[in-house]
């Protein structure tokens, strides 16, 4: 082990370059450079494809075998390198010296091996401990990462812990030997934002007590301003631009920084959209979803069930032209009231009028045929939601197909609509995989605007997108609902999204709506004490992107 | 991306390992002698000569002759087109009455219960033993032999499918059908048959193999089909009686079969490896 003298960087990345194996290589990073200090955190921000995530590969040594490989440049701990050294030493220092949380806590941990052996693996492999000496660290581990009773979780299994505890605990295991260096991938990206924020906190207070050096890597903004102290911008594989927090976010250099830090939406809502009438397309009267389980014996001995009251008593109306915002953390009921409204879920009680009709109690396509058509829906991930073997064209006639519209009329009007979100119209003929993330929403948009809709149904559309496609996606929603006079359900846990497109805003907690008004009212000045956390929680809250500075006061 | 990888393109990008070209270079000349066996065989299989009873190989007798004076290697190639034409029927019958099985089964939860409840009744039952019990109550016959050995191995196939529709069927593209208004009919056909196709073509190899080898376990036993037509299965059957005398009436249906079915299980796993990528290296 060296000893790491004052002064010198705990990690220092020069010309690092990485490429792809096979007869045609792909550079996928062209020579980065960075350092990071003792306690300093730093920031890999870039969007997907940018290379981050391979930096932090090279540097836990973990590059997938036969598929990547480094062509030059070093990336040196404490002043050895990682690139050049042996499986077996990058083996040792993995864990003692650096250590790794990634975005999903779930496949990172082992699900039939309790969380207890799990830490205790690693103690057993890096320390000479013995057993209740071993078992007691990890006990004092949990306590250090704030998680409650940690006896209990000692012997439970990574399923019967929250999403939030399983960052913790994988948290608690990555600092379990006091690395110099912890590489943080995306580790809040998958978590509710109240538990992002603690999750946070945690990094930060543990790094101030163990002098750790973190490289976080992030594509979100906002989680920049929180815990970074510099910030490195990555694009293509290459440093676009590296400096402190403070610089990088009110003086940016290059354009490309100034772009990305554009494309974040304001959390303050924008101005109020007037409305010249009130033409009800969905109205929801007490609709309430109660999930059952319940085993064969159960139902045999008329026994009731596990019951679970995903959706309580929730109404609203929404007008024709207008985009109402549904908001809310995982498990909040907001896509069962989604899934509801398009009869993929079959709501337990009340109505779901749409133009007036109740469809909560019609059954089958036949039946239902005219409400699909009414209110479709775009879904979160683009990659899934086309199917993988059609070509887009396909894809888009599909509905028309079904309502018996001639193939070649179909296509005319597909090849139309693929023009209007702003993809030529030769690109009915090609597959989802030859399109980008974005493009692939569009081609969605269309699909769900082919079926002339009254209501669109967006269950976060725009959050597997990068944040520059994610402005354009929904300047695209903007358009087609102006043009088209579009009422749109917006189901989002992005509160900065909902300030910028919504028109109203309710707030779902536990299947029960908390707070319902216009988004104006709703987000500055929030009534109930769920809304004001979620605001309190959302990353870089306190900084104005838009002009560069530390927002001082509240709006 | 292996998914949107067309499968042309998975089949053919890459050189194939040499076991691979090995097995298939053995799997086409077992074909060619089932197809070309009058042309190449020295005799008719059937026929009988007293005075060449039990001979072992030579110029004239290339593998020897049996208890009958029949000519073992005319007997041989000629046992190749039962043994392939068994496999085939078996494998294809399967997958045509299995697909639909198990397609059905994937996307009606209520038909499914009951359904797949039949055929874990006709997986209890050991397939061999249903395929003597079938030979034995109708007339052993090519036909009856195939029905025999593949209703046995139709309840696989319905698993298979019905594994890969219940995994299909919660892809988000599978919603977005229903809420264009499609019908589950048109939802089976265009989103849920196509990603059945590669793991079927895999089963379908091994579902081959393992007729081949029931319909010569069969013809041994004595309940497949009759000593008129030779299969490797009969063959060693009546060659096992002069084992002591001429190990080699045993020996070359055994070996030409064990050939057989190694390549086409080695075919299959190299499909697999192709279409199934996350498969590679298991067994």
């Amino acid at each position: 082990m060296t000893a790491s003298q004052p002064g010198q960087p705990v990690l220092s990345v020069r010309d690092l370059k990485v490429s792809t194996m096979g007869r045609r290589p792909a550079e996928i990073l062209k020579g980065i450079s960075f350092d990071i200090a003792p306690g300093e955190t730093l920031c890999l921000v870039g969007e997907s494809g940018s290379g981050k995530s391979v930096t932090s590969l090279v540097t836990m040594d973990l590059l997938p075998r036969g598929e990547l490989q480094v062509t030059g440049g070093t990336a040196a701990l404490n002043g050895e390198d990682i690139v050049s050294a042996s499986p077996a030493r990058t083996k040792a220092l993995r864990g003692a010296e650096m250590a790794m949380i990634f975005q999903e806590p779930m496949t990172a941990l082992n699900p039939v091996l309790t969380i207890g052996l799990q830490m205790d693996e690693i103690y057993r492999a890096h320390t000479k401990m013995r057993g209740p000496d071993r078992r007691s660290a990890a006990l004092a581990a949990f306590d250090s990462v704030s998680l409650p009773d940690p006896a209990r979780i000692y012997d439970s299994y990574p399923h019967q812990l929250s999403g939030g505890q399983r960052q913790r605990v994988m948290i608690a295991m990555a600092l379990a030997l006091k690395p110099k260096l912890l590489i943080a991938d995306e580790p809040t990206t998958a978590l509710d934002v109240t538990t992002q924020k603690q999750i946070l906190q945690l990094i930060r207070k543990l790094q101030e007590e163990q002098n750790t050096a973190v490289l976080f890597i992030t594509h979100d903004m906002g989680v920049v301003v929180d815990i970074a102290d510099r910030v490195c911008v990555m694009r293509h594989g290459e440093v676009v631009e590296t400096g402190t927090t403070g610089e990088v976010l009110s003086q940016p250099r290059e354009q490309y920084t100034r772009d990305l830090l554009a494309a974040v939406p304001s959390l303050t809502p924008r101005r109020a959209r007037a409305q010249e009438r009130h033409e009800h397309v969905l109205e929801l009267l007490e609709v309430e979803k109660v999930f059952e389980f319940r085993s064969f014996l159960s139902k045999l001995l008329r026994r009731p069930g596990h019951r679970v009251r995903a959706v309580k008593d929730v109404s609203f109306r929404l007008d024709r032209g207008r985009t109402l915002g549904i908001v809310g953390e995982s498990g909040s009921g907001k896509s069962t009231v989604a899934r509801c409204v398009l009869r993929l879920e079959d709501p337990t009680s009340g109505a779901i009028l749409v133009n007036g009709h109740d469809i909560a109690p019609l059954e089958g396509q036949t039946a239902l045929a005219p409400a699909r058509r009414a209110v479709q829906m775009i879904f979160q991930d683009p990659n899934r939601s086309l199917n993988p073997r059609l070509t887009a064209g396909d894809s888009l006639i599909e509905g028309a197909l079904n309502a018996g519209e001639p193939r070649a009329e179909a296509l005319a009007r597909a090849g139309e609509l693929l023009e209007v979100v702003g993809l030529p119209r030769d690109a009915l003929t090609r597959y989802p995989h030859q399109f980008s993330g974005g493009q692939r929403q569009r081609i969605a948009i269309a699909r769900a605007l082919m079926m002339s809709p009254d209501v669109i149904v967006a269950d976060e559309a725009v959050s597997a997108l990068d944040v520059s496609v994610q402005a354009q996606v929904l300047d695209l929603l903007a358009e087609v609902q102006a043009r088209r006079n579009l009422a749109i359900l917006f189901i989002t846990h992005d509160l900065r999204v909902a300030a910028q497109i919504c028109d109203d805003v309710m707030v779902m907690q536990r299947g029960e709506v908390v707070e319902f008004g216009p988004a104006g009212q709703v987000l500055s000045d929030p009534q109930h004490d769920y809304t004001r956390a979620l605001l309190e929680a959302a990353p870089g809250r306190d900084w104005d992107f838009a002009k560069g500075r530390r927002i001082t006061e509240p709006a | 991306m292996s998914q949107t990888q067309s499968l042309r393109k998975r089949l053919i990008e890459t050189p194939p390992h040499w076991t691979t070209m090995l097995a298939l270079a053995v799997l086409l000349a077992i074909v060619a002698m089932a197809l070309f066996a009058p042309r190449i065989a020295n005799f008719p299989p059937t026929e009988l000569n007293a005075m060449m009873r039990l001979k072992p190989a030579d110029g004239t007798y290339w593998m020897g002759t049996d208890s009958f004076g029949r000519d073992l290697y005319s007997r041989v190639i000629h046992g190749a087109r039962v043994s392939l034409l068994v496999g085939a029927g078996v494998a294809l019958g399967a997958i045509l009455i299995g697909l639909p099985l198990g397609l059905l089964a994937g996307w009606f939860r209520g038909l499914d219960a009951v359904l797949m409840r039949a055929m874990d009744g006709l997986m209890a039952i050991p397939g061999i033993l249903l395929a003597i019990a079938i030979v034995a109550l109708t007339k052993a016959g090519l036909t009856t032999v195939i029905i025999a050995i593949m209703l046995p191995e139709i309840p696989q196939v319905v698993r298979l499918v019905r594994a890969r529709v219940l995994a299909t069927r919660s892809e988000t593209f599978v919603e977005a059908a229903v809420l264009l208004g499609t019908s589950p009919m048109r939802i089976i056909w265009r989103h849920l048959l196509p990603s059945t196709i590669a793991p079927l073509i895999v089963q379908g190899t091994y579902v081959y193999a393992s007729a081949i080898l029931t319909e010569a376990a069969l013809s041994f036993l004595g309940v497949g089909i009759g000593t008129e037509t030779p299969t490797w299965g009969n063959i060693m059957a009546e060659g096992r009686l002069y084992f002591a005398l001429n190990p080699w009436l045993v020996y070359w249906p055994a070996i030409v079969l064990s050939l057989c079915i190694l390549s086409i299980n080695l075919l299959g796993d190299a499909l697999r490896d192709r279409l199934d990528p996350k498969m590679k290296g298991r067994s």
